[in-house]
Order: structure tokens, then sequence, then C-alpha cells
């Protein structure tokens, strides 16, 4: 795991850059990602998100911490993980920021270095997805609820029982996984990518993405 | 757990002479959670579906929002970022495939409403849902980020809709707001106060039943409603169908062959005595 900032110490990632740098650049990389440059800190985001009463820090503050550096603060609370992609924040910014496409960059940034908080929920959920995806192509909703059940909240899992099985007796529980023709295909796609969005500064850069 | 609403699409687009054909070995388009993991590879997965369809030669139309908005999404973003086109293109052609660009990305609700029409719609009525007063919820991600299909908060569309097959939509403040979404499996208890405020809003406004465009909002509204109604000690017991099952119960086709009876939240109370033939 990744060292964070905490106090003077400036942690380094592998190409030797800060890595508070390697974020931001990678944020100005996304399409329109350089304008969280323009942010006025109105806070007209806050006021629009739906869950940022339950943020540890509310949208606006994390955008300050983030250009403030100040990675603990916008990697250890909850708050990117509490967005629900309902894209309030994106089409009332008065500065035309793209927000909500930064938390997927947050977020992408945040398992990528192993800086999540350790009672996340939705990085567990968001990984397992992928497996199912890339294995099959498609998503299986079954085996994605039950092992994401068994990984966060076994004791959980049999609270869920009597709603899946009312679920299963009216016939709204599939049981097959459906896997596509295409699915080597796909994997070869992916090998063939010939550069992503990340910055420079950033080691992982094309292998990352296609693992 | 969308059988319902693959169901009643088929029948209504079928009512409607919508020729709809599945896009052959379509894949996921990995709605919020791959890109929260993937930036390219959650492009590609949607490129590969526009590349299979711009061979079909026809739109690309879905039923669910996070599809509409994933797709739209790289959609614009190929042809406004050369970066990504660059790397999609290459990473398409290992697989012999190519996509230039013109597919155009739907949901259905406006393939009905713009394509088909009013008249085309009134016309295939065959049952009164007399004096059914409903709440239009339109979720987030139908008309955000891009506003494409109606007004990004405040749409009208599917309210035009429910007018034509003869219900009465009520004013629903909340309508286009968030239900949590995802989060209902990561964070129930916010999940669990959104979708009330929902329910909620719906009630105060003198609503009978919901009708959704999303399978997840569908999920969260319908069949969370009894966990609402544990955390917060409320009494919802309002009916939640898709806006293809309203519109085949109008056109005259059964509970069952809908999907219907598959509901957590009984509805039959409510249509029972509002259904008259009438066509």
């Amino acid at each position: 795991m990744a060292q964070i900032l905490v106090g003077d110490s400036e942690p380094v990632e592998r190409t030797g850059h800060a890595l508070k740098d390697v974020f931001l650049q990678d944020v100005y990389g996304i399409p329109g990602g350089e304008k969280i440059k323009e942010c006025i800190q109105c806070g007209t985001c806050s006021a629009s998100c739906p869950t940022s009463y339950a943020m540890d820090y509310p949208p606006r503050e994390i955008i300050a911490a983030f250009r403030a550096g100040l990675l603990e603060k916008v990697l250890m609370s909850n708050t990117i993980w509490l967005c629900s992609s309902c894209y309030s924040c994106t089409v009332r910014c008065p500065s035309g920021i793209k927000l909500t496409d930064i938390m997927y960059e947050l977020k992408r940034l945040a398992i990528e270095f192993g800086l999540t908080p350790k009672k996340a929920k939705a990085p567990v959920l968001a990984e397992l997805f992928v497996d199912i995806v890339n294995k099959n192509g498609r998503i299986a909703e079954v085996p994605l609820v039950s092992k994401f059940m068994l990984k966060t909240n076994p004791l959980g899992a049999f609270k869920m029982i009597p709603r899946a099985t009312r679920l299963f007796i009216r016939g709204r529980m599939p049981l097959s996984s459906h896997k596509i023709e295409g699915i080597a295909e796909f994997e070869k796609c992916a090998g063939a990518m010939t550069e992503t969005m990340v910055s420079s500064l950033h080691a992982g850069s094309v292998k990352q993405e296609t693992s | 757990m969308n059988r319902a609403y693959d169901k009643s699409t088929q029948l209504v687009c079928k009512a409607l002479d919508i020729d709809l054909a599945e896009l052959n070995d379509w894949n996921c388009c990995g709605a919020s959670a791959y890109m929260s993991i993937h930036e390219m590879k959650a492009h590609l997965l949607s490129a590969r579906n526009l590349a299979l369809a711009e061979k079909e030669k026809k739109d690309l139309v879905v039923v669910c929002p996070a599809c509409l908005t994933t797709l739209t999404k790289t959609n614009r973003y190929l042809a406004e970022e050369p970066r990504l086109k660059k790397s999609i293109g290459a990473s398409l052609k290992a697989a012999n495939l190519q996509y230039f660009g013109s597919v155009k990305v739907r949901h259905l609700l406006e393939v009905i409403v713009n394509d088909v029409g009013e008249e085309e719609v009134k016309a295939r009525i065959k049952t009164k849902l007399s004096n059914l007063k409903v709440a239009p919820y339109y979720g987030c991600q139908l008309t955000r980020p891009f506003g494409v299909i109606d007004d990004k908060e405040f749409p009208s569309i599917l309210d035009r809709l429910l007018a034509w097959i003869g219900v009465e939509p009520v004013n629903f403040p909340l309508k286009a707001k968030c239900c949590g979404g995802l989060l209902m499996m990561t964070n129930e208890d916010v999940a669990l106060g959104l979708t009330r405020n929902i329910l909620d809003c719906a009630k105060q406004n003198g609503a009978e039943c919901i009708i959704t465009i999303c399978p997840l909002c569908h999920m969260n509204i319908e069949t969370y409603q009894g966990d609402v109604n544990k955390m917060f000690g409320t009494d919802f017991k309002i009916p939640t169908l898709y806006f293809t099952q309203l519109m085949g119960l109008a056109f005259g086709f059964s509970r069952k062959e809908l999907g219907i009876d598959e509901e957590m939240v009984p509805s039959r109370p409510l249509f029972e005595k509002r259904l008259e033939v009438v066509g």
C-alpha cells in the first residue's frame, strides 16, 4: 500500500514524482479535467449533491483539498465512494467542471494506489463487477451480489435470504449467466490499446489499464 | 431481475411496430462500476457495442439510463478527444472492428414519443385506466449530464406519454432526483433515505403508483420499499411499474404477459377496478 501524504513527508510514486503531482496531472488528463483549475469554491456542487450530508468532506471541500495536495483528506474520506453519479453537480457547476468524471478518476486512482478507507464497500463491489464482466462480457447479478455480501457482510447475507427467496419465487432470480462469444476478442482489444489518458508522471500507464 | 422489463418492452414494441432487434453478442456497458476501476477499458466496452451497432446500420436503443449515459459519453468523447479516438481505434482493430462515429444512442421512451408519436400510441389503446394518478419517476441519468432527451432537471417527456395512454401524471418535484442507485448495495442507509424522499413526495402529491424507466431505480423503489418502511417506520404501499408495463396494460396485454405478477408491492388491488376495456 502506497504511503500517503502526512504532514511534512512527501510520498513518492514509482517514477520519483510526488504522489500529489501524479494525481493532479492524471485528473487534468481526463476529458475536461483541466477545468478543475477554475473552481471558484461557490459550493453549488455541495448544495446539489444528494449524499453530501453523509460525506466526511462534501464535493466543494474535496476539490479544495485536492488542489491543495491534501491527498489523505481526499482519499481516506468516505466522500468519493458516496458519489452516486447523479450528475447534479456537473450540470450545475458554473465553471463547467465535470465533477462526476473527476470523482470517477479519484476512484480509479484510489484503487490503483490502494488508498481506500478500510470500511468502504463500493470499491469491493466495483472490483467484483469488473471481474465478472471481464470473464463473461456481461454482468451476472446473483454471483455479483452473493460474492459481494460474503466479502463485505457475511452476517448480513443471512438477512438477505428472505428477500432472495421472495424474488426467487416470483421468478426474478436469474440463475444462469451468459458468456459472450467475443470475450476473448475483447481481451485482445484491451491488449492492443496504444495509450491511456493518464499523465506521463504515472508509472502505471498502459500496463495498468490492460490488466 | 429485469425479465418483466424485457417482456413488456418486447410486447409494447411489437404492438407499436417498432422493429427491435437484439444487438448480436452485445456486451455489458460497464455502467458506473467499471468506470470506477478502468477508464479506457470502460470506453472500450461502449466502443465495441457502438461498432457492432454501426455494422447493423441501426440506432442503438436502450431501456436503461446507465447504458444510455455510458454509451453516449463514449460516443461523444470519441468525437471530442483525439487521444481516446486513436487508442480505441487501435484497440478495435485487433478484433477487426472499426467505429466511424455514426451511431445514435437512444432510450426507448424517447423513440416512442418522438418516432412513433401520439396518434399511433393512442390508436393502440384497448384498455382505459380511469383516473389513475401516477408519479413519473425519471431518475438521474436519463437527462443528465447531456440533456439530449429532455430538460436536465425538470423533464416532461414521460408525463406526456402517460397522458397519451390515459392516466394522470401528478406534479412530482422529486421526479429527477437520485434514488441512490448502486449505493443501495454499498451504503444502504443513505440510499434508503433518498428512496424514502421519493416515495414520500409521490405519496404527498397523490400518486397511486410510480412509473420508472430505469431497472436500478425500479429495484430501489419497488424491491426495497419494505426496507424503507422498516427503517423509517413508514407505511408505503405504492405499486411501481416500468413504463412499458403500464403501456402494455393500456394496450390490452395481461398482467402475466407483462410480468406484473412478479412484483413485490401488489398492484392488483389498484388496477382491479380501474381497467375498462374500450378498444
